[in-house]
């Protein structure tokens, strides 16, 4: 089975305090940790793992950003992913997701993918890409995927991730998209040794030229959804903080606790 | 302006809690916007959501076709793509049925699309001004968004106070004949509910919850000991569940458990939407992180700034005598 998985990288929100630059155009970016994103990764070790189970094929990773995405690929190569693409010009810059699927969409139908996994949603949590790209390919999709069961070669058995923990079991058509859901597998430990073994493979980097994508389908400026700044809602109160040393605080809370019944 | 539209999921015969809330975000893109609902389905549990909803929309259209007795988001793109007129604006919810839907709807109409929208500022020219999040609540941005050739919102659920006013007076039109071929590649096969857990923790009083700042999973004896010493039981967060330290009946949200506890202690989590769906009932929550940025501290009545493996045992202490 061939199988491509989209990948992105994007800034570490467990390791990162995220703060809004003063002037509302970004946030900071100086000292920022970038990572692959949370699911990426676990789709990209789902495609590792179909692979292997199917004894054929590969996976292919790729991306749409600068230069510095070259690393997440790497990483996931290292992990076992056979070949990675990077999409990247700086015409891309700024596309809405609109954009970003017609970017892949452009790379995808140069190849001959049976299987296309993204993660479920990225860093700004539009969940949009797949679901875009599945249609825009007019294959079948399916949405935050917690199991997948190979039954054959023109169909996959998949579990959805519903409300309350739930599972809603689908037979899917190949070649879909999918988009994978946290927790459907344990994504293998990287290893220095493993980035240094793919340090010096070849990425391909193809640009809106190679892949032919009209100028006016891309970019900041033909995206119709678009973001206007960043700025500090007005939250109201908040919650009322407890200060002072450790000690005056969990006598505090102590008090409180016993108060709201939450102590027996 | 063009016609706003809501999309309504329902089970049972029951309308989702945001069917009425969708009524108050139509509002905001126009105020006293005639709006219409769209429910798709089968039988007589359709019939009975539909004349409830008739209550809150001027119209709504229902769908009655067999293949959508169950809510499959392939199918029902596909009859949407045949009713909607092209200028749409079409609301729904930004939950797991609306994310299958949405993204690939607004590409099938070629209209715009914009999830999980927390507020609406009303229309700019040709543009509707929204609100989103991003990176796990943590910043926050002004969306402008191209409508003039229709657009899909994914609506966030419990940030539009529901419009209970149910005064719209509406009928029921069937068009039901107008969703044509729906033959789909993907065809649904059952439901597999929730195991059940060691522990109910719907049931409990005082949940202390734990999130990534755990670290490690020998940490989680830390928190069994606060629990212990509280009388309360272990929670947590999604990743805890998946990296498979805790069993998924633990888990508290959207994806996991509604809980209704008096007292929540939520120890290392950030406070996503999705985490803080679970929790009903407007507990006393304790916010304990060592970021002072991290959302749970808008929603938390009480909030501690510290490293809660250092915090924890000082509490267990002090509780335990
Ligand atoms: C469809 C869908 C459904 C989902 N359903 C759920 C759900 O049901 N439940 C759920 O919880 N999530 C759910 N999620 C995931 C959710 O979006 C978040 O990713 C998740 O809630 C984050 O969990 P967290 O707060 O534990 O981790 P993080 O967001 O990583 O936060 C960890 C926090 O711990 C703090 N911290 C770190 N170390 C320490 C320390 N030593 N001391 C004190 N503080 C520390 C950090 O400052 C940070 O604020 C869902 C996501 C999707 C897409
Ligand atoms: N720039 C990108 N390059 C490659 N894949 C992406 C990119 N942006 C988003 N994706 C894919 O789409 C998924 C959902 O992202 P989003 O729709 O942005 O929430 C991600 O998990 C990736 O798999």
């Amino acid at each position: 089975m061939e199988i491509l998985v989209c990948v992105k990288r994007v800034p570490d929100t467990a390791e990162n305090e995220i703060e809004v630059k003063s002037d509302g155009t970004d946030i900071e970016r100086d000292d920022l940790v970038y990572s692959v994103n949370e699911w990426d990764n676990y789709a990209v070790e789902e495609a590792i793992q179909i692979r292997d189970n199917v004894g054929s094929g590969s996976v292919t990773v790729i991306s749409v950003g600068d230069e510095e995405s070259e690393e997440i690929l790497r990483r996931e190569m290292a992990m076992g992913a056979d070949n990675g693409i990077l999409l990247s010009d700086d015409a891309f810059e700024g596309s809405d997701g609109k954009g970003l699927a017609t970017i892949l969409k452009a790379e995808i139908e140069k190849g001959k993918y049976d299987l296309i996994l993204t993660g479920a949603q990225a860093d700004d949590g539009a969940a949009q890409v797949g679901g875009m790209l599945a249609a825009m390919l007019d294959i079948p999709y399916a949405s935050l995927v917690n199991y997948l069961e190979v039954i054959d070669d023109k169909k996959l058995k998949v579990g959805r991730e519903i409300e309350g923990g739930n599972q809603e079991m689908n037979e899917i058509d190949l070649p879909c998209v999918l988009s994978i859901q946290t927790g459907i597998n344990e994504p293998r430990y990287v290893g220095i040794r493993g980035i240094r073994k793919v340090a010096s493979v070849e990425i391909p980097v193809h640009a809106a030229s190679d892949l032919g994508i009209a100028a006016d389908a891309i970019g900041q400026a033909n995206a119709k959804v678009k973001r206007v700044d960043y700025f500090v809602p007005d939250l109201g109160e908040g919650a009322e903080m407890l200060e002072g040393d450790t000690e005056e605080i969990v006598n505090k809370l102590i008090e409180l606790l016993k108060a709201k019944g939450g102590l027996k | 302006m063009a016609q706003i539209f809501a999309y309504i999921t329902h089970k049972n015969g029951v309308a989702d809690d945001m069917a009425l809330e969708l009524v108050a975000a139509a509002n905001k893109i126009e105020a006293g916007a005639k709006v219409t609902a769209i429910l798709t389905g089968s039988g007589a549990d359709l019939d009975k959501v539909c004349n409830e909803m008739a209550a809150s929309y001027s119209e709504v259209w229902k769908i009655d076709n067999a293949a959508m007795a169950h809510p499959n988001a392939e199918v029902i793109r596909k009859a949407l793509v045949n009713i909607l007129p092209g200028d749409a604006i079409l609301l729904g919810p930004h939950d797991t049925f609306g994310m299958d839907l949405s993204p690939g709807l607004s590409i099938k109409i070629n209209s715009t699309f914009v999830p999980d929208v927390v507020d609406i500022e009303g229309m700019d020219g040709s543009n509707l001004k929204v609100i989103r999040q991003e990176y796990s609540g943590m910043a926050t941005t002004h969306i402008l968004c191209d409508v003039s050739s229709g657009s899909v919102l994914n609506v966030r659920g419990g940030v539009f106070q529901a419009d209970e006013s149910k005064s719209a007076g509406g009928q029921v039109v069937d068009k039901s004949g107008d969703a044509g071929d729906l033959t789909v590649g993907r065809r649904f096969l059952e439901i597999v509910v929730a195991e059940v857990g060691d522990v109910d923790i719907t049931k409990s009083d005082v949940l202390v919850s734990i999130g990534r700042g755990i670290e490690d999973e020998d940490n989680i004896e830390i928190a069994q000991e606060l629990a212990e010493a509280m009388g309360a039981d272990v929670s947590c967060s999604r990743p805890i569940v998946d990296a498979k330290w805790m069993e998924k009946s633990r888990q508290v949200g959207t994806s996991g458990q509604t809980v209704k506890p008096k007292v929540y202690l939520a120890l290392g989590i950030s406070g996503s939407f999705q985490h803080l769906g679970g929790i009903k009932g407007a507990p006393f929550i304790v916010a304990i992180n060592k970021n002072p940025k991290a959302p749970i501290f808008q929603v938390a009545d009480i909030g501690i700034i510290t490293d809660i493996l250092d915090f924890m045992p000082e509490l267990t202490e002090k509780i335990a005598g």
